[in-house]
C-alpha cells in the first residue's frame, strides 16, 4: 500500500541574489513497511527533501502525498498537525532537551498531541522499553551514551504512532558499534513493527542494512533500486 | 492548542533553569511593584493624618487671613496691614454664630532657663485662643484679657518647652528669658501631638499678643495680626460664621460690595481639601517615577525574554518539529514573560508592604495599605509582562524549523 507518493518535487531557494535549485523533478513513492536509504554527496538536495518529507518545509513546485493527502500547499500550523500525528523525526545531532530525563523526552509529541496527562507515562515507558532503555528511563541525555541518546530520539520519534520515521544521518555522531546497534534496532522496528523508516546516510555500510538505496545527485534521482527492482 | 497548565509547567521548568537571571530579571518589577505600594501606601497614610490632625486643632474653625484670597488655593502674601486685634474682638462680639476668635501675632524667639537654651515659636493672642483650639491646660492657669490690656510679661508653655527648659522641675511661676526679656510662665499646655503640617504643636509659647508685639518683637505695625483664629458656634454654623464674618470686616474695612476682600476667610475643612490635594499631587509624582521604573522592569524582561529565545532556538526547533503549533510556542514564551513579571508583582507587594512598615516605624509617617493599590500594582505588573512578553513570544513562535533545529 503506498504510503507517500512525491510528484515531481522542485524546491528553489533564494541565497543572497542567486536562485538555488535543490531539488528539481524527484518523483518517488514509499510503501508502507518499507526501509529506505537515501545517499548522495552534501548539498545533492537529500536533506532538502527529508525536510519537505518530514513537513517541515513545503516544495516549490510538484506535488507530496502524504496517506492519500496532498500537503504541499499547507500553512505552517497545518504542517504541524500533520508532523505530531505521522511524523518520528530521528536527528544526527540527538535533538534531545537537556535537563529532562529521556522519559520527559519521549513524552514531549504526546504533549502536542494532547494525550490525556495519564496516558503519556504507560506509553513513552513503553516506547523506551521498545529501544531497550526501560531502565534508563530518569537518566537525562547528558547521562547517556551518543548511541541511548540516539535510542531515546528512536523512542521518542516512535511514542506518536507516527507512520514514518524519518532519519537524517542517526549514525552520523555514533562510533561503529553504537552504528550497528542502531541500524539493528531499526531493522528490528522495521521488520517486528513493519514500521516504514526513511534514512539519509552517506555510508555504504549502513545503507546495506536498508531494502532500497535512492541516489541523489543535484538535486535528481540519479538510481533507485526499488525502481530497479519493479 | 495545548493546556494552559501544561504551558505554565514548561514555563516554570525554564525559569527555574536560569535561577540568577530569573531573579535579576524580576528585580525591576519587584522595585517598581513596591515603589507603587509604598507610594499609595505614605499618600494614603498621609492624608488620613491630615485629617485627624486637622481635626484635632479643634473642629469648626475657621481662619481669617489678611491679603485677598487667590482662588481656590493659596493666599497671596501678607501685603497690607488690614487684619488688627480689634477685628478679631469684632468678631468675637458682633459675629452669632462665632463662639471664639483670637488674633495670632507669631515668632521665633531663642528662650532661656537657668543654662537650658532652647527656641520655640511665640504666638502672642487672646485668652480666647485655648478655646479655639479646644486646648486645655496640664497645670498652672492662663493669662486675662486684663493680661492683655496690660502687656503682661506672662506666658504658657507648650509640653515640648517646658520638657527642654524645665525637665521635670515645675515650670509655673518660673521665669524664663524670651528674647532676652523676663517671662513668668503661668501655665504648661495639655500635649497636642504634630500639626497636619507635620510641626509639633506642642512646641510652642503663648503671651498676650500686646506683649508679642510691644515687648518681644519690636513690630512695626503694632496692632496687625497675621491671622484670626475662630470657632463656630457648632458645626452646622461653619457656612453662617463665615458669611457673617465676611459682612462685619468688609463693614470695617470699609469695602464697597462687590469690590475685592483684602482679607481671607476660609474653614477647616477646605483647608482639609488644600492639603490633601497637595498630598495627591505629590502622591500622583512618586508614583509616576514608580510606574516608570515598572516600566523599565518590563524592558529587562524583554530583553531577557529576548535572549532566552535566541539561546533556546534549537528547544524551539525540536518542539516545532515535535508538532508544536504556532501559538503553543507563543504561549510558552508569553506565559514565561507573565510569570516573571507576576512573581515580581507578588514579591514588589510583599516588600512593599514591608516596607511601608519599617518606613512607618522608623520615621513615624503614617502609612495605609489599600487593597485597590496592591490590586492596581499587581495587574499592572502582568499587564506588563504580557506586553513585553509577547514580541519575544512572537518572534519565537515565528522561527523556521529547519533553521532552528540546525542553529548551533
Amino acid at each position: 500500500m503506498e504510503l507517500l507518493r512525491a510528484d515531481n518535487l522542485s524546491k528553489t531557494y533564494l541565497m543572497g541574489d542567486v536562485n538555488v535549485q535543490a531539488l528539481s523533478g524527484v518523483s518517488f513513492s514509499v510503501t508502507r513497511g518499507e526501509f529506505i536509504s537515501i545517499m548522495g554527496a552534501s548539498g545533492s538536495g537529500k536533506s532538502t527533501l527529508m525536510n519537505i518529507l518530514g513537513c517541515l518545509d513545503t516544495p516549490t513546485d510538484g506535488k507530496y502525498i502524504l496517506e492519500g493527502k496532498d500537503v504541499s500547499g499547507l500553512s505552517r500550523d497545518e504542517l504541524a498537525d500533520i508532523r505530531k500525528h505521522r511524523i518520528g523525526f530521528v536527528f544526527q545531532g540527538f535533538n534531545l532537551l537537556p535537563r529532562m530525563s529521556a522519559l520527559e523526552n519521549v513524552k514531549m509529541p504526546l504533549l502536542y498531541n494532547e494525550i490525556p496527562a495519564h496516558e503519556r507515562d504507560p506509553r513513552a515507558m513503553e516506547a523506551l522499553e521498545m529501544v531497550g532503555l526501560g531502565d534508563r528511563a530518569n537518566h537525562q541525555p547528558q547521562q547517556l551514551s551518543g548511541g541511548q541518546q540516539q535510542r531515546v530520539a528512536i523512542a521518542r520519534a516512535l511514542v506518536n504512532g507516527s507512520s514514518i520515521i524519518l532519519a537524517d544521518e542517526p549514525t552520523g555522531n555514533l562510533d561503529s558499534e553504537a552504528s550497528r546497534e542502531l541500524m539493528d534496532l531499526f531493522s528490528r522496528l522495521n521488520s517486528k513493527l513493519g514500521r516504514t523508516i526513511v534514512q539519509v546516510t552517506h555510508e555504504q555500510d549502513m545503507a546495506a542494512y536498508t531494502g532500497r538505496i535512492i541516489s541523489f545527485r543535484d538535486g535528481r534521482i540519479v538510481s533507485d533500486s526499488g525502481v530497479e527492482r519493479k | 492548542m495545548i493546556a494552559l497548565s501544561e504551558t505554565t509547567k514548561i514555563a516554570f521548568r525554564a525559569l527555574l533553569v536560569n535561577k540568577t537571571r530569573s531573579a535579576l530579571t524580576m528585580l525591576g518589577i519587584v522595585i517598581g511593584v513596591m515603589a507603587v505600594i509604598m507610594m499609595f501606601a505614605i499618600g494614603a497614610g498621609a492624608n488620613r493624618q491630615i485629617a485627624e490632625r486637622f481635626s484635632s486643632m479643634g473642629s469648626n474653625m475657621i481662619i481669617v487671613r489678611p491679603g485677598a484670597s487667590q482662588g481656590p488655593g493659596g493666599v497671596s502674601g501678607i501685603s497690607s496691614r488690614n487684619l488688627t486685634i480689634e477685628d478679631a474682638y469684632a468678631i468675637g462680639s458682633e459675629c452669632p454664630a462665632v463662639a471664639y476668635a483670637a488674633p495670632v501675632s507669631s515668632g521665633n524667639a531663642q528662650v532661656v532657663y537657668g543654662n537650658q537654651n532652647w527656641s520655640a515659636p511665640v504666638t502672642g493672642t487672646t485668652p480666647d485662643y485655648l478655646f479655639v483650639r479646644d486646648w486645655g491646660l496640664d497645670s498652672g492657669h492662663s493669662f486675662t484679657e486684663q493680661d492683655v490690656r496690660s502687656a503682661a510679661k506672662l506666658a504658657i508653655i507648650g509640653k515640648t518647652v517646658a520638657e527642654n527648659l524645665f525637665g521635670n522641675e515645675d515650670p509655673v511661676g518660673k521665669t524664663i528669658r524670651v528674647l532676652r526679656v523676663p517671662v513668668v510662665v503661668v501655665g504648661v499646655l495639655g500635649e497636642m501631638g504634630e500639626s497636619a503640617f507635620g510641626r509639633d504643636e506642642d512646641n510652642i509659647i503663648l503671651v498676650p499678643i500686646t506683649t508679642a508685639q510691644r515687648r518681644l518683637f519690636s513690630t512695626s505695625r503694632i496692632g496687625s495680626v497675621s491671622s484670626i483664629m475662630v470657632k463656630a458656634t457648632g458645626s452646622g454654623m461653619l457656612e453662617a460664621a463665615q458669611k457673617q464674618i465676611e459682612m462685619l470686616l468688609e463693614i470695617r474695612h470699609r469695602i464697597r460690595p462687590g469690590g475685592e476682600q483684602d482679607f481671607s476667610v476660609r474653614n477647616m475643612s477646605q483647608m482639609i481639601e488644600n492639603a490633601k490635594s497637595a498630598t495627591r499631587i505629590m502622591t500622583l509624582l512618586l508614583t509616576a517615577v514608580a510606574s516608570v521604573s515598572l516600566l523599565v522592569g518590563g524592558i529587562g524582561i524583554m530583553n531577557i525574554m529576548l535572549v532566552s529565545v535566541t539561546e533556546r532556538t534549537r528547544e524551539i526547533g525540536i518542539r516545532m518539529a515535535l508538532g508544536a503549533r504556532t501559538v503553543d510556542i507563543r504561549l510558552q514564551f508569553l506565559v514565561e514573560a507573565a510569570a516573571l513579571s507576576m512573581l515580581g508583582g507578588f514579591v514588589g507587594i510583599l516588600l512593599g508592604i514591608t516596607g511601608s512598615q519599617v518606613i512607618s516605624r522608623g520615621f513615624g509617617w503614617a502609612v495605609e495599605i489599600s487593597p485597590f493599590s496592591v490590586v492596581l500594582a499587581f495587574g499592572f505588573s502582568a499587564l506588563v509582562g504580557i506586553f513585553f512578553g509577547y514580541f519575544p513570544a512572537v518572534k519565537a513562535s515565528m522561527l523556521n524549523p529547519i533553521e532552528a533545529l540546525r542553529y548551533e
